[in-house]
């Protein structure tokens, strides 16, 4: 087991390795660069030589990779080029921001696309059924950024229930523990805060949560119809069960085991893929970390960014391999 | 093992929280809300599309970082709100010497910086000892406004490679500082109230390690004074910069030696997206924004916000660049540019209400602007002649735009990108059409590398100086005009080098009707005013040609 | 062993008969299906519009319009009058005839874009999927990789490497992000037919390895591969108009596109709102009649896994 591991860990240096020198070679061929989003109209070509040459980038791309490479080793990740803050620093607070949203998206598709799916099934071909369907399609196909805008301007500008972007009101006193705003509430028992970030947290939620919730009410509904056709069902009819012991304990267990695989799936793309929610809502998570980065060509928190997110993907599924194996013995190591 | 992949998936996510959740600590917390005690007090809540690169203004170039500089700190000279108007700041008078090289403050006394350390001669020698003597070349590269104005530094690391302008300095009593410049310049003395020459407290610029600003892999890092405690005069102090939030708190200065500040607290929140920032005011969150687009204009005057329209002091231009197309080398050919261009619709279809077409590369208010000339009349016919005339009829342009920004000069670049290249192909002209994103090539393809055949760029004034502008553009050979006449550069630096104010301006408005007459290196469009929505309980903040708005003066009712 | 003539044809009509009836099978189930028939007449209407667009509308895209011009102000859109139904947009042209132009635009957008990410998914899957071994390991590695990129970052990143972003850029990021999911797709089914009777059957005979691979798996797995297309057209015109948004689009200012102009609107919300209800309803309605369409036919070729 122990050598197994250690294998594991040697095989993903060759695969690190490779994917950083590619992430290096791919932001370097991008055209700007650090120096002229620096001087944004005050850039001269002497200025922009200057920097470069301060900055290390008019060295061959392999230098710039060595001594990349050389920090790395020792922990630093670098700096970003937009804010002159240690990258870590900042995917560090960024991350708590994009995981209570994702995770406020998951509830909310949760909580409303289970139930809908299922009525949808029991009321096959019926009104409801097409209603709730087209519904989370429609919620599908409209963009995201011209979502938040509406949400924003009905729920925020019109009737005033939330404010319209941000995590936080800057009136309200928050103590920073865990970096999750609304936890941090909780922890620091300063309840005005809690409920501040929930209410900031409600409209990216939703705005996030269409596609989530149209896949989930889809499986469901899907599911259930088979669970229903099944033979189990019928002879659980047949034998004279209640309709609601039924559905309880046969259908709704059973049709479950799809979607909860699904939902598995929707979390990683929810994370990293709120790109455009962040950038409606002014959130500050991941997504608009990255999108910042490649806008203006910030090659040390791209670089972090991806390779941190390449690492914990390596290394996750070695975890993941190592569970199998101790989970089920027929699964060998070797 | 495909959902063996698809739970690594989420587990990458999870566990990535755990390994971070320690960077996670953060100020937060130290922004909490104190009582309020002026005369007005409250806090005011004001949206701004970016965030401050810091908080020193000697390394700040940007007007995102100079607003909050400006409030915290003083310059010796400032310009009289509302106007590029020199106005009397920590010092009460200046006189030149002679020949201008030399200039004598009288400064204000009884000043004293936020840290409790008096303001005097010796304070402001020390800032302008310190700003020459800056140590290194991430130091110097980061201080350009500084190199730009006084052209070197002591031991010249970097691309400033010029004798410094400045000589030295005296204090021969504490309300009397003397500058002693190598040259005279014209950029004096209005230059003397950049924001980036604000005074710094000696004391606070030592203890916290001012002048430690370093290259860390490829970027820059920040000593904990431009970081963490700026200290200056200003009305405003440094309370906190919450990242996490993307705010930046002041609190009042109660020993200011002005008038002090109405609110007792001053918070910019960093808004990027235009329509967030709009619609947070809408909602009531905060009580202003910078950089209204033009066309909410209207809408918001009519739900009863105010619009601060701010004097128009920049100018937009379609640039040319001769190296890369010879056919531009043809003046007619560059003539037949101007008449093609209907300068009067774009201004009226695509620029905000007070937006001018520009006669020349300066806005009026500017000293030199030759109020003899009139702008290029809108003639395609005359257009088509003269490309005809030059064997031109079949011209082919590679007509660059930037995508991703706005500028104040330029509020929706690709509208008027397209309005241009619909002017352009009625005579005839075709019009490749090349977007690049700001930062992302544009610069560099215009600036660095001149790469394009037309062009998109503009400029907003730093003080009332015609230089600012012309000597911006035209003072040498550049990239982006890719002009090599000499005559034209001489013409800018002598101009520049006639110091005394009348000389100086009759100088600059010669060289404003020679480069409409003689060289038209590219086509000056426009000049248009930026604004400033409030929400209409605020009052007292006056618009700023310069963008140098002053909150101490606002109150909320 | 030589394997006759007569025996080659046989086992080609077998699988040509078994295809034809599983296909009027489906299309018997969609003519039942009233969302199959909704979808089908939104897309239809859709290409008619795009294919006669130009006949439709009664201006260019780029024309500007004197009289349009003369009440255009940033912060006052004129609205509809005599001539042009639905008024001016942004720079004094008609909005009208921009919207039904684009319907072109943005269905080329859409396919293009899919077809791309089709034939190169297609030929990774087939290659994946015939040969196996070390080749679909090493295949199948790169596409996890550009699965586990949410669709819209990888977009990004690849438009963003673009000198300049332009249709050809946003087609081609819009794309990649099809390619792992056909890829994943073709070479599941080839898989599953690789131990199936024909399959066997037809290695058995003789057949070249090449032969087998292109008429007998590759016919039988693209069904899967076609609904999925139809599903990836809808995304596509959502991926082209998010690009937009964030400023990768095409920047053809002329060209009229849904996601360029609803992109474009973002600044007239308050002005005009209805530069961006045009558009974005029909967005909306197009990428419902695929995602109709395509999940219709989903149902139709596999009807026990509804998912």
């Amino acid at each position: 087991m122990l050598r197994f591991v250690l294998r594991r860990l040697v095989q993903v240096i060759p695969t690190l390795l490779l994917l950083s020198l590619l992430v290096f070679a791919w932001l370097r061929s991008l055209p700007g660069g650090p120096a002229s989003a620096f001087l944004g109209d005050r850039a001269t070509p002497q200025r922009i030589a200057e920097l470069n040459r301060i900055l290390g980038l008019d060295q061959p791309v392999l230098v710039q990779y060595w001594r990349f490479l050389v920090r790395v080793a020792s922990g630093d990740f670098g700096t970003s080029t937009i804010t002159g803050e240690p990258v870590l620093a900042e995917i560090g607070r960024a991350l708590p921001a994009t995981i209570e949203l994702s995770l406020a998206a998951l509830v909310i598709a949760v909580v409303l696309g289970i139930p809908l799916g299922y009525v949808a099934a029991q009321y096959r071909g019926r009104p409801l059924d097409v209603t709730t369907v087209i519904g989370t399609l429609i919620g599908v196909a409209v963009p995201v950024f011209f979502l938040g805008y509406l949400l924003k301007s009905v729920f925020a500008v019109q009737l005033g229930w939330f404010p319209p972007s941000g995590r936080q009101a800057v009136d309200v006193d928050a103590t920073n523990v865990t970096g999750f705003a609304v936890l941090d509430g909780f922890l620091t028992q300063e309840w005005d805060a809690s409920l501040d970030a929930l209410s900031h947290l409600v409209l990216p939620a939703v705005a996030l949560a269409t596609i989530p919730l149209a896949v989930i009410v889809r499986i469901t509904r899907a599911s259930v119809l088979d669970v229903l056709g099944s033979d189990f069902v019928r002879t659980a009819n047949s034998k004279g069960l209640s309709p609601s012991t039924v559905r309880g304990r046969h259908v709704l267990r059973n049709a479950l085991l799809p979607v909860s695989t699904t939902i598995g799936l929707q979390v990683g793309l929810l994370l990293a893929g709120a790109v455009l929610t962040e950038k409606v809502f002014v959130w500050g998570g991941i997504g608009t970390l990255l999108a910042g980065a490649i806008e203006q060509r910030d090659y040390p928190r791209l670089q972090a960014l991806l390779l941190l997110g390449a690492l914990v993907y390596v290394l996750v599924n070695l975890l993941v391999d190592l569970s199998y194996a101790i989970i089920d013995p027929r699964v060998r190591l070797s | 093992m495909r959902s063996a992949r698809r739970l690594s998936a989420l587990f990458a996510a999870g566990a990535l929280a755990v390994t971070l959740a320690a960077c996670a600590q953060s100020e937060r917390g130290d922004g909490a809300a104190q009582g309020g005690s002026g005369a007005t007090g409250g806090t005011l809540v004001f949206g701004v599309p970016g965030a401050p690169d810091n908080f020193d203004p000697i390394f700040a170039q940007d007007g995102e970082t100079f607003r909050p500089a400006r409030q915290m700190y003083d310059t010796l000279i400032t310009y009289k709100q509302g106007t590029a108007e020199l106005a009397p700041a920590l010092a009460l008078e200046w006189t030149p010497s002679a020949d201008f090289t030399e200039w004598t403050f009288k400064l204000r006394e009884g000043v004293k910086f936020h840290d409790g350390t008096d303001f005097n001669a010796e304070a402001v020698c020390f800032n302008f000892n310190r700003w020459v003597n800056l140590p290194n070349a991430a130091a110097q590269a980061q201080a350009i406004y500084y190199s730009d104005t006084f052209e070197g530094f002591t031991n010249n690391q970097a691309s400033a490679t010029g004798t410094p302008v400045f000589n030295s300095c005296a204090a021969p009593d504490p309300a009397t500082a003397v500058i002693k410049l190598n040259k005279a310049k014209g950029a004096f003395p209005a230059a003397f109230g950049l924001t980036s020459l604000s005074m710094s407290s000696p004391a606070a610029l030592q203890q916290y390690n001012a002048d430690q600003i370093e290259q860390s892999g490829e970027a820059f890092t920040y000593g904990p004074y431009a970081t963490e405690h700026p200290t200056g005069t200003g009305p405003f102090k440094f309370e906190s910069y919450d990242r996490t939030a993307n705010v930046i708190t002041l609190v009042r200065n109660p020993d200011y030696w002005g008038e002090p500040a109405k609110v007792d607290k001053l918070i910019f929140r960093v808004i990027p997206d235009e329509n967030a920032r709009k619609q947070e005011l809408q909602a009531g969150t905060i009580d202003g924004y910078d950089y209204p687009s033009p066309a909410d204009w209207e809408s918001l005057k009519s739900s009863g916000y105010n619009v601060l329209v701010r004097p128009v002091f920049n100018i937009l231009y379609m640039g040319i660049n001769q190296k890369n197309n010879p056919a531009l080398q043809d003046i007619r050919v560059r003539q037949a540019l101007a008449y093609a261009i209907d300068r009067e619709s774009l201004v009226r279809n695509q620029l905000p209400e007070g937006a001018v077409v520009a006669t020349q590369f300066l806005p009026e208010t500017v000293d030199g602007y030759a109020s003899d000339l009139q702008p290029i009349p809108y003639d395609p016919e005359r257009a088509k002649a003269l490309l005809a005339e030059a064997g031109q009829s079949n011209l082919t342009v590679n007509f660059y735009y930037p995508t991703e920004v706005t500028r104040p000069y330029m509020p929706n670049p690709t509208n008027i990108f397209t309005a241009l290249q619909e002017n352009l192909r009625q005579v005839g002209i075709t019009v490749n059409a090349v977007p690049q994103p700001w930062n992302g090539g544009y610069l560099d393809s215009i600036t660095a590398n001149g790469v394009h055949d037309l062009h998109l760029l503009g400029w907003t004034g730093d003080y009332n100086d015609a230089g600012n502008f012309l000597g911006t553009f035209f003072g040498r050979n550049k990239p982006e005009f890719g002009i090599t006449d000499q005559a034209l550069f001489q013409q800018v630096g002598a101009a520049d080098a006639t110091v005394d104010p009348a000389g100086h301006a009759a100088a600059y408005e010669q060289v404003n009707r020679d480069l409409m007459a003689k060289y038209l290196p590219a086509v000056p469009l426009s000049s248009s005013p930026p604004a400033i929505v409030v929400r209409e309980n605020v009052t007292g903040l006056i618009p700023s040609p310069l963008t140098d708005e002053r909150f101490y003066t606002v109150s909320k009712g | 062993m030589t394997v006759t003539w007569a025996q080659r044809r046989k086992a080609r009509l077998d699988d040509l008969s078994a295809g034809r009836s599983l296909t009027s099978e489906a299309f018997r189930r969609l003519r039942r299906e009233p969302a199959a028939i909704a979808g089908a007449v939104i897309v239809g209407l859709f290409v008619v519009v795009a294919a006669l667009a130009p006949l439709i509308a009664p201006h260019g895209a780029a024309e500007t319009f004197p009289q349009l011009q003369e009440n255009l102000r940033p912060g006052a859109i004129p609205g509809p009058q005599d001539g042009f139904p639905l008024g001016s947009d942004q720079l004094g042209r008609d909005f009208f005839s921009r919207v039904i132009l684009a319907a072109q635009q943005t269905l080329l957008v859409g396919v293009l874009a899919t077809l791309i990410g089709l034939v190169v998914g297609i030929v990774i899957g087939t290659v994946a999927g015939a040969f196996g071994g070390w080749v679909d390991t090493l295949l199948m590695r790169i596409t996890d990789v550009l699965l586990a990129i949410p669709s819209l970052l990888l977009a990004i990143s690849v438009a963003a490497l673009a000198a300049s972003p332009s249709q050809t850029t946003v087609i081609i990021a819009v794309a990649i992000v099809g390619v792992p999911i056909f890829a994943r797709l073709l070479r599941g089914s080839m898989l599953a037919q690789r131990e199936s009777d024909h399959v066997v059957a037809a290695t058995s005979l003789g057949v070249k390895r090449s032969a087998v691979v292109l008429r007998h798996m590759l016919p039988n797995a693209i069904g899967p591969v076609i609904v999925q297309a139809t599903l990836t057209l809808a995304t596509s015109i959502l991926d082209a108009a998010a690009l937009s948004f964030l400023g990768l689009g095409d920047a053809d200012p002329a060209r009229a596109e849904w996601g360029l102009m609803l992109a474009q609107a973002q600044t007239y919300l308050d002005v005009r709102p209805a530069l961006a209800f045009y558009p974005a309803a029909a967005i909306i309605v197009v990428a419902l009649g695929f995602t109709l369409l395509g999940e219709s036919l989903r149902e139709a070729i596999d009807p026990k896994g509804r998912r």
